[in-house]
C-alpha cells in the first residue's frame, strides 16, 4: 500500500489504513514515548542509572496480573485483564522499591540484580500457573512483544500512556527533586514518600498499558534515558520530551527492521529491541567505564562547549 | 527564636540524646560540637524535622515545629545534610532553581531569577553555572548547594559538617561563607562541626555535646576553656588566645 493510493479514494484501503496501518503506527509511537518515560521516571525516583520497567519487576508483575485475569475471567475483555494488569504492575514495583529502600544497597548494581531476580521469580510464577492451567499458548502473546495484533477495537489502552505522561511533565520537578534524596526533598518541603510512591504507580500504569496490548519490551526504559542523560543531563524537565521522542523514534526504527528482515514475515519487535537494544547498552558501559559520568556536549548550549571539549580530548589520548 | 526543651531520642532502646534544653539566639551562629555518638547530629536532624524527636519540644517561631507546615517551614529553614551526595547530572543553575520550589513550585518568576542569579554571584559561582554538579570538585559542589539554600531564602540555615571531605582552604573558606550569611544576610547559622578552632574562630556561641546531654552551652569564650575541653574530650587541651579568639591545641 502505497500514500498515494489513498488518496484515489477506495474505501477498501482506506479500510486497511483506519484499521491497521494507522492503530499500528499509533501504538508504535505510545510504546516508545511510554516505556522510555516510565524508565525515566523509574530511574530518577530511584536515583539509580540501571532501574527501568524491566530490571525493576514492572513488565513481570503486569505479565502475573495478565494470567490472572485469563484464570480467573476466561471471558475477559481487553479492559479487565488491563485493570487486573494496572494492579499487579503497581503492587510488584512498590514490593521491590520498598525491598531496595529497606536494604540500602552500597552497590549500584545490586539493586538491577535484585530486581532481576524478583522479575524472574514472579515470572516463574506466573510460568508455572500457565503449564499447570494449560495457558502457556494464550499467554505467549504477552510475553514477547510484537505489534502484529494491533487492530483497531483492541489497542486503544495503549493511548493511556499519552495522559499519563503529561502528568509525569507536570511533576518532573517533584521527581527530580525526590531523586536527591530523602533530607533534600523534606528540606524543600516536599513529601518524599507520596511523590515516590506516586510516581512509581505512574509509571507502572504506563508499563501495564503497554504490556496489556503490545506485550513485553524490554531495554527501551533502560537505554533511552541513559542515552538522552549523557547529552541533556538529568533535569527532567529539559530531558522529557527528548527522551519521549527518541523512544518513539527508537520503537518505529526496530519495528521496520523487523518486518524488513524476513519480509513478508515479521519478526516480534522484542526480538529487534533486544538486539539493538543490548548492544547500545554494552557501548554505554564501555563509554562509562572509559570516561566515567563524563557527559557529551553538543553545540547547541553554546559557551559551554569550548569549555569541556578540552576534557574529551584528553579522554582520548588515554 | 527556636526554643529545644527536653529534647529526647532512642534507638533501639538506647538514649542517644537525653533531655536537651537550650535556646537558640536570632541572627548568631551557633556551632554544636562534641565526640562521635555525643548525639549532636540527631539534634540538628530533629530540630529541623527530618528526624522525629521520642519526647520534648522543638518551639520555632511560635509554633512547635510538628505543626509547621513542611512547604511553610522550608521557607524560614533550610538545612544541609551530608547525605547530600549528588550523582546526578545537574548544573549548577538548576540545583540553585530548587531553592525556590518552596516559593514557586514549577513556575520560576523572574523575581525567582534574579534571586537565582543574586545567590550564584554571592557564592562567585558564575563561571561554573552551566556545568554539571558531578564534575565540579567537593569544595565547588559545596558552594552550589550553599546558594541554594541562599536562594531558598530562609532565616534559619542549618549545616551537618559542612567543612567535611573539605581541604583547609576550603574548609576555611566554607567558614567565611558561613560567617557572612550570618554578618551580611542575618541568617541564624547552625553548624555541627568536628574542627574544634573553626568552631571557636567563626562562631559566637558553641554548643557542646557529651553522652546525649549538654556538657556546656554559651559564648565561645565561655564553653572553649582548657578544663571544659578536657572533660568532654577526655585528651589534654591547651588554650592559647590568637586574634582575640580561644584556640585549641590537643595532643
Amino acid at each position: 500500500m502505497k500514500p498515494q493510493q489513498l488518496l484515489t479514494g477506495d474505501l477498501h484501503l482506506w479500510e486497511i489504513f483506519l484499521v491497521s496501518r494507522l492503530p499500528r503506527l499509533l501504538a508504535i509511537l505510545c510504546t516508545g514515548v511510554g516505556m522510555s518515560v516510565a524508565g525515566l521516571i523509574m530511574q530518577q525516583l530511584c536515583s539509580n542509572k540501571f532501574v527501568s520497567p524491566t530490571t525493576g519487576a514492572t513488565i513481570s508483575s503486569a505479565q502475573f496480573g495478565i494470567l490472572l485475569a485469563l484464570l480467573f475471567m476466561p471471558a475477559s475483555t481487553l479492559w479487565s485483564r488491563a485493570i487486573f494488569a494496572f494492579i499487579t504492575a503497581i503492587l510488584g514495583t512498590w514490593i521491590f522499591v520498598w525491598f531496595i529502600q529497606r536494604i540500602q544497597f552500597k552497590d549500584m548494581v545490586m539493586v538491577p540484580l535484585v530486581g532481576i531476580m524478583f522479575g524472574n521469580v514472579i515470572g516463574g510464577v506466573t510460568n508455572y500457573l500457565a503449564y499447570k492451567y494449560e495457558m502457556t499458548q494464550a499467554l505467549s502473546s504477552w510475553l514477547v512483544g510484537h505489534f502484529s495484533l494491533v487492530l483497531k477495537g483492541r489497542y486503544e489502552i495503549v493511548w493511556l500512556t499519552i495522559p499519563l505522561v503529561i502528568l509525569a511533565f507536570v511533576f518532573a520537578n517533584h521527581f527530580n527533586i525526590v531523586g536527591l534524596g530523602k533530607d533534600f526533598s523534606k528540606n524543600l518541603g516536599v513529601p518524599y514518600n507520596l511523590v515516590l510512591f506516586a510516581g512509581l504507580t505512574i509509571a507502572a500504569m504506563i508499563t501495564a498499558s503497554v504490556v496489556v496490548v503490545v506485550g513485553s519490551i524490554s531495554y527501551i526504559g533502560l537505554i533511552v534515558p541513559n542515552v538522552v542523560a549523557m547529552y541533556k543531563g538529568d533535569k527532567i524537565k529539559g530531558t522529557l520530551v527528548d527522551t519521549a521522542l527518541f523512544g518513539a523514534i527508537f520503537v518505529l526504527i526496530c519495528d521496520m527492521i523487523g518486518r524488513i528482515v524476513i519480509l513478508p514475515y515479521e519478526l516480534p519487535i522484542e526480538l529487534i529491541v533486544g538486539i539493538l537494544g543490548s548492544l547500545i547498552f554494552i557501548a554505554l558501559l564501555f563509554y562509562r567505564l572509559k570516561y566515567g559520568r563524563k557527559s557529551i556536549r553538543l553545540g547547541s548550549t553554546g559557551t559551554n562547549s569550548c569549555a569541556t571539549m578540552p576534557n574529551l580530548k584528553g579522554g582520548e589520548q588515554i | 527564636m527556636m526554643k529545644i526543651q527536653e529534647l529526647t531520642k532512642q534507638y533501639d532502646g538506647k538514649t542517644v540524646v537525653d533531655g536537651v534544653t537550650f535556646t537558640i539566639p536570632k541572627g548568631k551562629v551557633i556551632s554544636l560540637i562534641g565526640p562521635n555518638g555525643a548525639g549532636k547530629s540527631t539534634v540538628m536532624g530533629m530540630i529541623s524535622r527530618l528526624i522525629a524527636h521520642d519526647s520534648g519540644l522543638v518551639h520555632f517561631e511560635g509554633k512547635d515545629i510538628g505543626k509547621w507546615k513542611s512547604k511553610e517551614l522550608s521557607k524560614r529553614l533550610a538545612i544541609l545534610t551530608q547525605s547530600n551526595n549528588i550523582q546526578m547530572k545537574l548544573t549548577v543553575r538548576e540545583l540553585v532553581t530548587f531553592g525556590r520550589f518552596p516559593y514557586s513550585g514549577n513556575r520560576i518568576t523572574s523575581e525567582d531569577e534574579s534571586i537565582i542569579n543574586q545567590a550564584i554571584a554571592y557564592m562567585e559561582l558564575e563561571e561554573f553555572q552551566d556545568r554539571f554538579i558531578d564534575e565540579l570538585s567537593g569544595g565547588q559542589r559545596q558552594r552550589a548547594l550553599i546558594a541554594m539554600v541562599i536562594a531558598q531564602d530562609t532565616e534559619y540555615v542549618l549545616l551537618d559538617e559542612p567543612t567535611n571531605n573539605l581541604d583547609i582552604y576550603h574548609a576555611t573558606n566554607m567558614m567565611k561563607t558561613v560567617r557572612r550569611l550570618c554578618d551580611e544576610l542575618g541568617k541564624t547559622v547552625i553548624l555541627v562541626l568536628h574542627e574544634i578552632n573553626y568552631a571557636a574562630f567563626y562562631s559566637d556561641y558553641i554548643c557542646a555535646f557529651k553522652d546525649g546531654k549538654i556538657a556546656k552551652f554559651g559564648t565561645v569564650e565561655e564553653v572553649i576553656t582548657k578544663e571544659n575541653l578536657s572533660e568532654i574530650y577526655q585528651v589534654d587541651f591547651e588554650i592559647l588566645t590568637i586574634a582575640g579568639k580561644p584556640l585549641s591545641i590537643y595532643y
